[in-house]
């Protein structure tokens, strides 16, 4: 018997003199914040993206309790939802965003840019873009190793091993931009969903003149201008041969598909049209990039 | 024997042809004259669509400060000014011309005579290598003239001139010091009076024993040039390693050779001072290597800038590249760079024309890393390579910096010795860029 | 024409390669295997090569089901791990299938669950003995005598009759004066797991290691000599309870143990000051284990523990800067 009370006594006095040396401790080093900020970081989707700029989660609930209202802070990972939630935990009103989609500028399939080198090494599309132009001979195309889908945290890209293309899965994509700056070439941009998702945008980046462009793509903005000037609404710009659709301006309208001659203007999301079956795109030999008329769900093949 | 303190390795040398005497290369139907064939800004063409040019007329101006001239080394008419995409695949600001007969510029001494007294002063002989735009050839083209305009507060005690040539396959270098050791040593001589150090170091591999002689007995009827033969081991070229590897000092990390009192120049470099001093001679060629251990016929070329790789290639090779060719290396195989646009022109940094076998360009499949330390001890500035590759692949790029990522010198030690086949310097490569930019993103 | 290849720099390679460098380490084991079939007959035969080929086959299976992934079984470290594992077990007729078990923890827990070879903090061999030393205690330590079996490779003793005890064994029972001539421990005539008695076998191996660059001097160096001097020491403070420095260093697995798994390039410090730290820690935590501890021998706990440290010894000893 009195070895249990002797090991009771002494595992019991030990216990005591820990806690009160913990509490003592705990009280000197206590760290005061604010516990809005764990409420808000519960809200928030804690997938540390760093779409918001800030380091994670964490780091952004901070801001958003120090600063007291959302002016000018968003979650684009989170979206609306996420929004009216932090709002109601700060007592502010949540700002107004339109949902946005990371979407793909570049027409470098296999078979529209073939490869005229062999690249091997790091697997990395930083390393390469500062080796050299890629496997097609396009500066401004993309390289397909991978950087912006290994940056995506919400699994919404990935390499189609057929076109060496990057594809969004626009369920997926939440718009953080984490991919649009993982991006050495900036390809990726992150456009408006548009209406009923729908889009229309020129997927090449390509700056150099046409014929020089043509020659490592057959499917590369050759800055003819056809679609500036076709466009009803003044939403084209061409500058340094490359054309730019401004999706605050466009309103869908395709005129400009239908004119490009290297078929270099996407449109996404479109319904089959029905009097015309088939998009005038003679020069596309494959058409496998062209997700364009057919309404195929919700996968941008871009 | 002397050679540099730690790490270091020993490729296949290679050497094929050493015994291919210079030959003078055949002048193009048109040539394309790139505007940056130099580290720094491009020049500005100071010509005109249309103009006829002569050899070794002006044709692009240094404007900015980290900038070389660039001469026409060709005549005839100016076809366009517009960019093109060199060998590399980067477009560059070019001029392109219609090449017409070989008609040179009164200015320039064509005789085979040697000139050998300079009575120039020091300012007037660096004047002089910025207007014929000569730059180093030893791969990284600096312009030479911003090398030599020492700031006040530092003092130069050693001219160092790289004859090491320790990449496998060139043999550039040692033909110029077979044939034209006297110019060198002139050019050495000018070299060291623009400098006013009493003493010049011509560093030569052991591997070299031709050249070693024919220079040594030259140097002997030169006061103040000592030539040093050197232990084999790659990368005793690297200017760090050279230095260290002659007088014993180590350039501090982030300084520069003049820090510790020492000026490195190559050989080629050297040749190209004689010219450009004594014979009033831009610099508008260089002396190529074209070799490969497929190719019938190896040969060392002058060849002028602006001629393509594959003029280069059909020259050279009367069937073409070899059906097995795996690689086209612009410079030597453990620094050059892959040649991609084989159509792109060549420029002042230009050493050779490698042409590797597809056996020996394929790189080995990569497998985990098994920590034999093998990468550490070849380097040879004392840096952890397999660390750097796995902060990079993670993106912790202050990290790297913090164990001195910028201090690598990109000589490929790690990578040639890895038995797992990592891409070790590419990693490091973008390691690098990447904590420039850190740091870059923190001045501001 | 084929397309032409880019990469960056440097363009051409030395021809070391992951594979070349385990199948040496296993041409390397080959004289201390020779010197196992010859003292302990078939049974060491047949222990190795069921340990190897089990090692083979764990990882084939596990690279093939479970990671799915290409098999690396070709790169020969499977058997390295195969071997060393069959030289860490006594040559009894019951280690034949018991070895099975041993690779399969070895393989499976000690490399594979790391991620394969390259990733595994410990030796993979070493984590397999000491999980059958715990496990089997018994049949762990019940040693066939040397030289029974001697070159009468021709029939399988049917049983183990004739069992003796390893002289660290003996010493730690009945005394220093158990130990026998340092001669027969040099040349492996005396009881043991079947790699560790021929100090001379093993010696041959660890020379063709070096001079092939495998393994440098730094680790089995600093773990004999530190081994060596610090029981030196004890001897000589006390010559009747601890036993004479040479008999320590060419009894138990301090040899296989310096020689072959302490210089083991994943699990070892990278840098020379870190590798004769790590040599100076296994030397002294295997004298202090067999003179203080519960087991006659305590080289695998050594390794091992040291093994946990290399990490650090990794961070801690940097290679000198060129430039500083």
């Amino acid at each position: 018997m009195t070895g249990i009370w002797s090991a009771v006594l002494v595992l019991g006095i030990t216990g005591a003199i820990f806690a009160v040396v913990l509490y003592f401790v705990a009280q000197k080093f206590k760290v005061v914040e604010d516990p809005l900020i764990d409420e808000v970081a519960e809200a928030l989707p804690g997938a540390n993206c760093g779409g918001c700029g800030r380091a994670g989660c964490r780091a952004m609930a901070e801001a958003f309790v120090k600063q007291g209202n959302m002016e000018g802070l968003s979650c684009p990972a989170g979206g609306a939802e996420v929004a009216k939630k932090v709002a109601a935990i700060l007592g502010c009103t949540p700002e107004e965003k339109e949902p946005e989609v990371a979407v793909v500028r570049c027409n470098g399939t296999c078979a529209n840019a073939p490869a005229k080198t062999h690249y091997q090494g790091m697997q990395d599309c930083a390393f390469a873009n500062s080796l050299y132009t890629g496997e097609s001979g396009c500066s401004y195309g993309c390289l397909g190793l991978g950087n912006c889908a290994r940056a995506c945290q919400f699994d919404a890209l990935s390499i189609d091993p057929e076109t060496g293309l990057p594809v969004v899965n626009e369920d997926k994509c939440v718009a953080c931009g984490a991919c649009v700056k993982a991006c050495p070439r900036g390809i990726i941009e992150l456009r408006k969903k548009g209406m009923k998702n729908r889009r229309v945008y020129v997927a090449c980046r390509n700056k150099e003149k046409g014929a020089d462009a043509r020659k490592s793509c057959s499917a590369a903005c050759i800055g003819c201008g056809k679609c500036a000037k076709t466009c009803p609404f003044g939403a084209i710009t061409v500058e340094n041969n490359l054309a730019y659709i401004d999706f605050n301006v466009c309103k869908l309208c395709r005129k400009c598909v239908a004119e490009c001659p290297t078929g270099a203007i996407h449109a996404v999301n479109f319904p089959p049209k029905v009097d015309r079956p088939a998009q005038p795109q003679p020069e596309q030999p494959v058409s496998q990039s062209q997700a364009a008329p057919v309404n195929d769900g919700s996968t941008t093949n871009a | 024997m002397k050679t540099f303190a730690m790490g270091g390795v020993h490729p296949e040398e290679n050497k094929i042809s050493t015994t291919a005497v210079i030959e003078e290369f055949p002048l193009p139907k048109t040539a394309v004259i790139l505007m940056n064939q130099h580290l720094g800004a491009p020049a500005t063409p100071c010509v005109a669509k249309g103009d006829k040019v002569k050899v070794g007329q002006l044709i692009g101006k240094a404007e900015a400060f980290m900038c070389a001239n660039v001469h026409s080394p060709f005549s005839g008419t100016v076809a366009k000014i517009d960019s093109c995409k060199d060998a590399f695949g980067l477009a560059k600001p070019a001029i392109y011309i219609n090449v017409e007969g070989d008609e040179w510029e009164e200015s320039i001494d064509r005789t085979p005579d040697i000139k050998r007294e300079c009575t120039l002063e020091p300012k007037e002989i660096v004047d002089k290598l910025k207007e014929m735009g000569v730059v180093g050839l030893g791969g990284a083209t600096f312009p030479t003239h911003i090398k030599y305009s020492i700031a006040p507060d530092k003092k130069a005690e050693y001219l160092i001139i790289n004859a090491v040539e320790c990449e496998p396959y060139l043999t550039s270098d040692h033909r110029v010091m077979v044939e034209h050791a006297e110019e060198i040593c002139i050019g050495v001589n000018i070299l060291r009076k623009a400098l006013g150090v009493p003493k010049a170091y011509i560093g030569i591999e052991n591997n070299k024993p031709e050249p070693i002689r024919v220079m040594t007995e030259m140097a002997q009827k030169f006061e103040g040039i000592v030539v040093e033969p050197l232990k084999v081991k790659y990368p005793q070229g690297a200017e760090k390693q050279l230095i260290n590897a002659i007088t014993g000092r180590r350039v501090p990390s982030g300084k520069l050779p003049i820090d510790v009192g020492c000026v490195v120049n190559n050989v080629g470099t050297a040749f190209a001072v004689y010219e450009a001093v004594q014979k009033n001679k831009p610099l508008i060629e260089n002396i190529l290597t074209v070799t490969g251990k497929k190719l019938q016929a190896q040969h060392n070329y002058h060849v002028r800038f602006g001629v393509t790789y594959s003029d280069i290639i059909a020259h050279a090779m009367s069937e073409g590249l070899p059906e097995t060719t795996g690689k086209v290396i612009s410079g030597g195989p453990m620094m050059g760079k892959a040649v991609c646009n084989l159509d792109g022109p060549t420029t002042k940094g230009a050493s050779s024309v490698l042409v590797i076998d597809e056996g020996e360009a394929e790189r080995a499949v990569e497998s985990n890393c098994i920590r034999c330390g093998k990468c550490m001890n070849a380097c040879p500035m004392g840096l952890e390579p397999y660390l750097f590759s796995s902060l990079v692949k993670n993106r912790r790029i202050e990290e790297a910096g913090t164990h001195n990522i910028l201090d690598c010198i990109e000589c490929g030690c790690c990578f040639f010795s890895c038995p797992a086949n990592k891409p070790l310097l590419d990693e490091i490569r973008l390691g690098k860029n990447l904590y420039r930019g850190i740091l870059m993103a923190k001045k501001k | 024409m084929k397309l032409l290849n880019v990469s960056g720099s440097p363009h051409v390679h030395s021809d070391e390669s992951t594979k070349k460098i385990m199948w040496r380490v296993n041409l390397a084991l080959v004289p201390t295997l020779i010197v196992a079939i010859a003292f302990f007959g078939l049974n060491a035969l047949l222990i190795s090569l069921v340990s190897v080929a089990s090692c083979v086959l764990f990882q084939w299976l596990i690279e093939k089901f479970i990671i799915k992934c290409e098999s690396t079984i070709c790169d020969g470290s499977a058997v390295v791990t195969g071997l060393l594992l069959a030289f860490n077990v006594p040559a009894t007729r019951e280690m034949i299938w018991l070895v099975i078990i041993a690779a399969l923890v070895a393989i499976g827990i000690g490399k594979m669950s790391f991620g394969g070879l390259g990733k595994n903090p410990f030796n993979p061999a070493l984590v397999g003995r000491v999980f059958m030393l715990i496990s089997f205690p018994v049949q762990m330590t019940t040693w066939p005598k040397p030289g029974e079996n001697l070159f009468s490779m021709v029939s399988v003793p049917t049983t183990d009759a004739t069992t003796g005890a390893t002289p660290l064994g003996l010493i730690k029972e009945n005394g220093v004066q158990a130990a026998g001539q340092v001669w027969d421990y040099f040349v492996g005539n005396m009881g043991g797991s079947l790699g560790e008695v021929s100090a001379i076998a093993i010696l041959i191996g660890a020379i063709y290691l070096l001079c092939r660059r495998i393994i440098s001097w730094h680790i089995p160096v600093s773990f004999i000599g530190t081994a060596f001097i610090f029981s030196g020491i004890l001897w000589l403070c006390d010559k009747t309870a601890f036993v004479d420095p040479l008999t320590t260093i060419l009894t138990g697995g301090i040899m296989l143990g310096a020689c072959f798994m302490a210089t083991d390039m994943v699990t070892s410090p990278m840098t020379k000051v870190g590798q004769l730290i790590f040599g100076f820690g296994c030397g002294v935590l295997t004298i202090v284990i067999r003179n203080w501890g519960n087991y006659p021998e305590g080289v695998s706990f050594a390794i091992l523990l040291m093994n946990s440290v290399t990490p650090l010894l990794n961070r801690w000893c940097k290679p000198k800067r060129f430039a500083n």
